[in-house]
């Protein structure tokens, strides 16, 4: 082990930065009469996602006395929704969420995330507050570009993303110059568009914010879906100078189709032997009992704060990453 | 042989590409929020030297390339090949123009050189850091030239050609930095 592998790998000016930029946001939203909530990072249920991966923990003690699995939250959405459909109206949070498997120059499996929801807003609407947040924590103006999923793989790619199949955008990945395109194994579409997304769109991004709206249905997540002729997913990101900042939903309300996408979910984890999971029952209640119409977002403040400092490895502002923890 | 995941890699690791065996130098692990995970991987081509990136989907895994690195005694070339030995083993290798390559020309017999053994066979030859070569042929240099400016080219006993300054003669020896083809000094004999 390095001699000095117990020190931070943040300078103390980034800690400082990170500091204030905490303050900063409690300023925003204490303004807006938007509360701070806290829950818990432990749950009985764990996110069914099959692209996140939940660390877990085993907790003994009264009421468990053999011990019970317990998963870390990867996202504080689950509870933050279920105190929505009691009434909590406008709220926020900032915590640390976990997700195995990921680490990296823009990942660390221990990160911090402000997580907001607006009651009333749609996606656009949170959209416009998402920017209205950054410009007042960078506190000057910045250009900000807002188009759709679609319109940003025309526009740089010449490509529909929509109804693409995987073959088709295969041999886009292979004429744009990813390397190793033509030995990858992509499950479906949807791999391929991460794939170009990631290799050829993000890295040309530019400066500046672009957010990106109206997703394939099939990577709805937890938005809702419009309905139409091409169906689209109410979701949207944040691209800060390239960089993946925020992810953002019209929240689907509706319990049954909830049930329904977690049922794909487990389906598609089977498929690749992945473990069983425990569903957030607590949430499919709380839907039933009524969530109202609203939209929320994720920022992650690791990478903002990489942003605001140049930095070039998360670990330049965090105290101390994974390898050190 | 061992497989290795995209956890495991890192730099220096030693695994088989298209069939050749490879190093890896960089690995970037790159996931969108809700999207596949890949390793964005920058791998050098050990058989020819060349730099590629490669992207995989994280998880998959490449094969173990069986590569060690070995200090072995460089003993004579025969027209075609040059051969090394194991100074413990006593076992003997030898290695074509390939492997040698630009190394060739600091080849002196006797100097322990760093070999790429790939199953068994050299794949690559450094030539130590310093050389001590005799100089073959050189101009006469200006008498009373202690200062080493300007300098001029001499040509060594095994071939190379390096710059030295002009108070060094002919027949006499020199410590030479292989990485740079810099001379350092003149060596005294005996």
């Amino acid at each position: 082990m390095l001699a000095s592998a117990w020190r931070p790998t943040a300078s103390f000016e980034n800690l400082r930065l990170r500091s204030n930029l905490l303050q900063a946001i409690r300023q925003f939203f204490q303004a807006r009469g938007v509360v701070e909530v806290e829950t818990p990072v432990c749950s009985a249920a764990a996110v069914s996602d099959p692209a996140l991966d939940s660390l877990s923990t085993i907790f003994t003690g009264p009421g468990a006395a053999s011990g019970k699995r317990l998963y870390l939250h990867t996202s504080p959405e689950f509870a933050m929704k279920r105190l929505l459909a009691a009434g909590s109206g406008p709220i926020y949070q900032i915590c640390k969420v976990f997700r195995d498997g990921e680490g990296g120059r823009y990942h660390n499996p221990e990160f911090t995330l402000l997580e907001w929801y607006r009651p009333g807003y749609d996606h656009h609407q949170l959209m416009d507050e998402l920017t209205e947040l950054v410009r007042y924590l960078f506190a000057k103006p910045i250009d900000v570009r807002r188009l759709s999923y679609g319109a940003l793989f025309l526009e740089r790619l010449g490509i529909d993303p929509h109804g693409a199949s995987g073959t088709a955008l295969r041999s886009h990945a292979i004429a744009a110059g990813v390397a190793g395109a033509e030995q990858l194994e992509l499950e479906d579409a949807d791999g391929w568009l991460d794939l170009l997304m990631t290799h050829c769109i993000e890295p040309n991004m530019g400066p500046g914010m672009v957010l990106v709206y109206d997703y394939p249905a099939s990577q709805a997540s937890l938005a809702r879906i419009r309905p139409g002729p091409r169906p689209l997913a109410e979701r949207f990101e944040l691209y800060l100078d390239g960089v993946e900042l925020a992810n953002g939903f019209h929240e689907l309300t509706d319990a049954a189709e909830q049930r329904r996408r977690f049922g794909f979910d487990l389906e598609r984890r089977r498929r690749q032997n992945r473990p069983e999971l425990p569903l957030d029952e607590h949430l499919l209640a709380a839907l039933e009992a009524g969530l109202p119409d609203c939209s929320g977002v994720a920022l992650g403040i690791d990478r903002l704060l990489m942003c605001m400092a140049g930095a070039d490895h998360i670990e330049q502002v965090l105290a101390f990453p994974i390898d050190r923890a | 042989m061992a497989s290795y995941s995209t956890n495991e890699f890192k730099g220096g690791l030693k695994v088989m590409l298209d069939g050749d065996p490879c190093s890896i130098i960089e690995n970037e692990f790159v996931k969108p929020g809700k999207g596949q995970a890949f390793n964005r991987v920058k791998i050098r081509n050990l058989k020819t030297g060349r730099v590629i990136e490669r992207t995989f989907r994280s998880g998959e895994s490449l094969e173990a390339a069986d590569v060690v690195e070995v200090s072995l005694q460089y003993l004579y070339n025969d027209g075609e090949y040059w051969h090394f030995m194991d100074q413990d083993s006593f076992e003997q290798f030898s290695a074509d123009i390939t492997a040698v390559g630009e190394s060739q020309k600091w080849l002196k017999d006797q100097d322990i050189c760093t070999v790429t053994l790939w199953n068994g066979s050299p794949l690559n030859v450094e030539a130590p850091n310093f050389v001590v070569l005799t100089i073959t042929e050189t101009d006469p240099g200006l008498k009373g030239d202690t200062s080493g400016g300007g300098g001029k080219p001499a040509t060594l006993e095994t071939g190379a050609v390096v710059r030295v300054p002009l108070f060094v003669q002919q027949g006499e020896t020199i410590k030479v930095d292989t990485r740079t083809g810099a001379y350092v000094s003149r060596v005294k004999e005996g």
